[in-house]
């Protein structure tokens, strides 16, 4: 088989390209393979990394817009009263300044989460053990408060005050346990 | 200081260790991300909070609380010549980024080096574990052993819904960066590499050089990493990339086999040239170096090369890096020098290494 690309030389490279699903195949030479270098992934080439890309993939973010539109409230204003890093700073630089920001920016994060982690935002791997002892026991009072709204929607109220008296307890030994945590 | 006491020094102590699979895969490393969660991200804080991280980082993590977990040493950078930085960098000890723009950055480091924690990076500290060969999930057990002595000590910053919080996005979740380094000499001879490559990109994981982001590989080492952090437990990215290493060194296998079958005179050249230049060279370029201690070590996997071992290979491509080679002429040198130093550096190794087996 001859090169594709200069009909002269043998082909020695054969690969299948798939653009907008349209299957095309390829078969040229390794001198045009080194001149056509945009047909291969080079490896690391000039200090190309995710990072650098993420600021860019930020702004373009068609997501934005959308968000602007439909609240009230400027997504680029927005500014984590933590740490005081803007939306616009952080779409800039591609990075959190806080833990605080997570929650300063929930709203316009799950696009970002999702390009990044191939679809996913939420984690659902290692919970820490000091912390997660903690973590546990409020879920667990947040799915209480939640039986205890439905009891008293339901003027169930013995047994809404039964249920208090447990959140109350398992609320006393979340304080003991942050306690315990930030005495190891 | 003698070669010897010095080449001693060059490799970190599981470097000796020939762990599975050692001779296509170099190493496995896993990287933790943490912040800490009453301070601000390196990306933003000032030079103050960094150095409470540090101080933090000095009290709760010193050698007074390390009985869980065994001896570390710290060293900070600030008080670090810039060579002895560079080759802390060269041994994979500690990132390029640390080494250079740190505020207050710091390293713990155990006594085998298979343990570093990076502080003030990136993010306020990265948890690294490296292994000989492909142990992953050994790797990520010695890591999360690690992980949890810290936690005990000072509280990070995780959220129930998005795990370990970091300051880039690239982080968030598991926090993790598992990869691999390896030899792939087979797949770059016979070109598979550039359709490899774009696979292995699809499946969501990276492939650089050898010495990590935006360098290009030298001596056909790779190292390919998990790209995603979120939404995957710690064990299915390490058993994921585990799985695709696994098919890779069945590749690069095929492809050294086909090799010795088809070009078997011309491989041998190649090998033994390469020794050629390795042994009588007098001015050598770290590239030119590379790749002749890439074609070395191909040539002692082959069984071609019997009286030099292969750890005398990895420990080359290590001791000829710019940092090593200077810290070893006891100061900095011209690029000229270098190559000078660099040639004469491989010459008493191989010399030493032969006398060794003879």
């Amino acid at each position: 088989m001859v090169c594709q690309e200069c009909n002269q030389r043998p082909a020695t490279l054969h690969f299948t390209k798939i653009i907008n699903g349209e299957k095309k195949e390829i078969h040229i030479c390794d001198k045009c393979a080194n001149e056509k270098g945009d047909l291969f992934m080079q490896n690391g080439s000039n200090g190309f990394s995710i990072n650098n890309l993420l600021a860019g993939l930020l702004n373009i973010e068609p997501f934005l817009q959308q968000a602007k539109a439909s609240t009230l409230t400027h997504v680029d204003e927005l500014k984590c009263k933590n740490c005081h890093l803007t939306f616009k700073e952080f779409v800039h630089v591609g990075k959190f300044g806080c833990a605080t920001c997570y929650e300063t920016f929930k709203d316009s994060l799950d696009p970002i989460l999702k390009r990044v982690h191939g679809g996913n935002t939420a984690h659902v791997g290692k919970i820490p053990e000091r912390l997660g002892e903690s973590i546990h026991l409020r879920k667990q009072i947040k799915d209480l408060k939640s039986e205890l709204r439905a009891l008293i929607d339901q003027e169930e109220f013995e047994q809404a005050a039964l249920m208090r008296d447990q959140i109350r307890s398992l609320e006393k030994e979340d304080i003991a346990a942050k306690e315990r945590g930030n005495q190891p | 200081m003698t070669l010897d006491h010095f080449a001693q020094n060059a490799k970190s102590s599981w470097w000796n260790e020939a762990g599975p699979d050692a001779d296509i895969v170099r190493s496995s490393r896993i990287r933790l991300a943490r912040n800490f969660r009453d301070f601000r991200f390196p990306t933003i804080y000032n030079k103050e909070e960094a150095n409470k991280v540090m101080e933090l980082v000095k009290e709760k993590l010193g050698k007074q609380n390390t009985d869980a977990v065994g001896n570390l040493d710290i060293f900070e950078l600030e008080k670090l010549e810039s060579l002895e930085r560079q080759v802390l960098v060269e041994k994979h000890l500690i990132s390029p980024n640390l080494a250079e723009d740190s505020l207050y950055g710091a390293c713990l480091l155990s006594e085998n080096e298979d343990i570093s924690i990076m502080v003030n990076e990136e993010e306020h500290i990265r948890i690294q574990c490296m292994v000989s060969g492909l142990q992953l999930t050994e790797a990520l057990d010695l890591a999360n052993k690690y992980d949890d002595w810290v936690e005990q000590q000072i509280d990070y910053a995780y959220d129930e819904e998005r795990g370990y919080l970091t300051s880039c996005p690239t982080n968030v979740g598991t926090g993790l960066r598992a990869s691999v380094m390896m030899h792939l000499p087979g797949l770059v001879l016979t070109r598979q590499i550039n359709q490899i490559i774009p696979a292995i990109n699809q499946l969501g994981l990276v492939v650089r050089g050898i010495y990590g982001e935006g360098s290009s590989a030298v001596g056909n080492i790779f190292q390919i990493s998990n790209q995603i952090t979120l939404g995957k437990s710690e064990r299915d990215i390490v058993e994921d990339l585990t799985s695709v290493v696994q098919q890779i060194i069945a590749q690069e296998r095929s492809a050294r086999e086909a090799l010795v079958k088809t070009s078997h005179i011309q491989l041998e050249d190649r090998v033994y040239r390469s020794l050629g230049v390795l042994l009588n060279a007098r001015i050598i370029e770290s590239k030119e170096a590379a790749t002749c201690i890439s074609d070395v070590s191909l040539g002692i996997d082959l069984g071609y090369i019997k009286n030099i071992e292969k750890s005398v290979m990895n420990e080359l491509m290590i001791l000829t890096q710019p940092g090593f080679l200077q810290k070893y002429a006891g100061g900095p040198l011209q690029p000229y020098e270098r190559d000078v130093r660099r040639a004469s550096l491989i010459r008493e190794r191989l010399d030493l290494a032969q006398i060794e087996n003879s």
